[in-house]
């Protein structure tokens, strides 16, 4: 008796546990068949149906044809524009944050605190509030609309993550590593550079995840600081959903939506369990 | 000796990141919002006349509902779905490790594919509503998304699809650290194991919850991306949001005095939310110490 309902039990588990993942991976599923249907097809109101001839004209006209605003050539500029973006923005924040993180947690100067406490409040101050303001400043200088504008602005957003990712790691480390360094005469970027960083490899992959997954799906910031010729993929797929010209070929959408999608999602899955760890150590322990 | 100085120069960066990024340009956007400034900043104090002029605006004090209704939406619906899933796989343990990278694969996409995919799945012409009529349901009606009484619920349907796994992987590790005799107690005990979550285990995980709220609060009130990506705000006006409030009036409007004092709200609204937790927070901290 008590056997027969256990097994009962895992049965509907095993059922929810195929429900939830189905659900949770029909919008996907959606995504990939409609990409791979002629307009026809998908006019014809069969949304789950598998494609009846598949054709990746839609992904072509997606990557080099599809209107995103004024210009008519598809995502693959916004693509590039992206990874311009994403590789020097990951790395001058992963190492600002490595960089903070050490001297925050291992030599806390006076007043390290409350730049900390500072920090971390403006986690959470919206961008809108900040936004103006930095145009201007920036604007002054002439970075709106450049490479280094752009990633300035996402190095300054990302400085709270980024330091308190590597300031909760490297305080987690035991303390007599730093002291047996500073006792052997190493200085501040010796201790740094030979001793901590090379322990860090876990965290600056984490970090890494983290940020090029944050500025691949940033839309705000590289809609209002990027400009025209550098707008990131997520803007030129708004344009192009968005567009109010020709009639609307959901196939070519959901194809751009996969494109715009994919970077993030490869290095998700290639990431496994690196992602979750920078998710619960960037949340849990703030 | 040098080796400090070396350290307070290490801080720069983020020293100017925080006191000219964050509070300098925070100061400013409040500044201004005492200010007739329209395309351009003025220095013509108009004391809190921004303030009024907000606050008898029908589209901020829509939008200002609008976001109430879905964040109380969107946070019951993202905490209930991420502790079912995260029940669901810390029962699951064969299969633990690739059922959540299932359930958390939507985190990892932007709020912009987000809204594309959903906008795309709820259009009434050939989306889900066109499903139901080939079916053979005539009459079968799903057209949220161009229903201003119902627009709102879509994004609350896209964006919790987006955030549940975010949920669940803060409680998952919440999970990890409650103490297994707990569970050979409860099944000492005969207690059903729906039960030892619902009364024990969740109650245990108080702190994972409150990060996931604030968490999910903050993302509340940035709401932007999904709702430009999905309907623009309408049909109409029934979608408009805050912060596209503020962005309309700083780029298409030209009222930098307005969306200055929208800002500020916005800011005081973020912050005040935020006390409580910062208050346990250090409550917490000065009873440890």
């Amino acid at each position: 008796m008590r056997r027969a309902s256990a097994s009962v039990g895992r049965i509907v588990l095993h059922a929810l546990v195929v429900l939830a993942a189905l659900g949770v991976l029909l919008p996907l599923y959606v995504m990939i068949v409609t990409s791979l249907k002629s307009m026809d097809e998908i006019r014809s109101g069969a949304l789950f149906a598998l494609p009846q001839a598949p054709s990746l004209a839609a992904w072509k006209d997606a990557w080099s044809h599809a209107c995103t605003g004024l210009a008519c050539d598809g995502l693959h500029a916004g693509f590039a524009n992206s990874l311009w973006i994403a590789v020097p923005s990951t790395l001058v924040a992963v190492a600002l944050g490595a960089l903070n993180g050490y001297v925050l947690a291992l030599w806390r100067p006076r007043g390290s605190n409350l730049l900390f406490g500072l920090l971390m409040i403006g986690a959470f101050i919206p961008v809108q509030v900040m936004m103006y303001p930095l145009v201007r400043a920036l604007g002054a200088v002439g970075l709106v609309g450049s490479l280094p504008g752009i990633v300035v602005v996402h190095v300054i957003f990302s400085m709270p993550l980024m330091t308190l990712l590597f300031r909760n790691y490297y305080a987690a480390l035991p303390v007599e590593l730093f002291n047996a360094a500073r006792i052997d005469g190493a200085g501040f970027w010796t201790t740094w550079t030979l001793v901590l960083l090379p322990m860090s490899a876990p965290m600056l992959a984490v970090a890494a995840i983290m940020q090029v997954t944050g500025v691949w799906n940033d839309y705000l910031l590289g809609l209002v600081f990027a400009g025209h010729e550098l707008a990131p993929m997520t803007v030129q797929l708004n344009n192009l959903i968005n567009t109010t010209t020709g009639t609307r070929n959901y196939g070519v959408d959901m194809a751009a939506t996969l494109l715009t999608s994919l970077v993030p999602l490869l290095v998700y899955f290639a990431s496994g369990r690196w992602f979750v760890r920078g998710i619960t150590a960037g949340a849990l322990r703030g | 000796m040098r080796a400090t100085w070396a350290a307070r120069a290490a801080l720069v960066p983020v020293a100017l990141t925080a006191l000219l990024g964050y509070l300098g340009s925070t100061l400013w956007t409040a500044q201004m919002s005492v200010t007739a400034s329209r395309t351009l900043p003025s220095d013509h104090f108009v004391g809190m006349a921004q303030y009024v002029r907000l606050f008898s605006n029908e589209r901020w004090l829509l939008s200002l509902d609008n976001l109430l209704l879905y964040g109380v939406l969107f946070i019951s619906a993202c905490l209930l779905a991420g502790s079912v899933l995260a029940i669901l796989v810390d029962r699951e343990i064969a299969a633990r490790g690739w059922l959540r990278q299932i359930f958390l694969y939507p985190y990892a996409m932007s709020f912009i594919a987000t809204g594309a995919v959903w906008q795309w799945i709820l259009n009434p012409t050939d989306g889900i509503q066109a499903v139901g009529r080939a079916l053979g349901f005539s009459a079968f009606r799903f057209d949220w998304i161009v229903d201003p009484d119902r627009v709102l619920l879509t994004i609350v349907i896209a964006t919790a699809w987006q955030a549940s796994g975010f949920v669940m992987a803060i409680l998952l590790a919440g999970l990890s650290g409650v103490d297994p005799d707990l569970w050979r107690a409860a099944r000492i005990d005969g207690i059903p194991t729906w039960r030892v979550y619902t009364s024990i285990v969740l109650p245990q995980l108080g702190y994972a919850f409150a990060t996931a709220l604030v968490l999910l609060l903050t993302g509340v009130v940035k709401l932007y991306d999904a709702v430009v990506a999905m309907t623009q705000g309408g049909p109409g006006t029934a979608s408009e949001v805050p912060t596209k409030f503020i962005m309309d009036h700083l780029y298409g409007r030209a009222n930098l005095g307005l969306a200055s004092a929208g800002a500020i709200v916005l800011l005081v609204t973020v912050l005040a939310l935020l006390a409580p937790f910062l208050y346990a927070r250090t409550r917490a901290a000065a009873s440890i110490a």
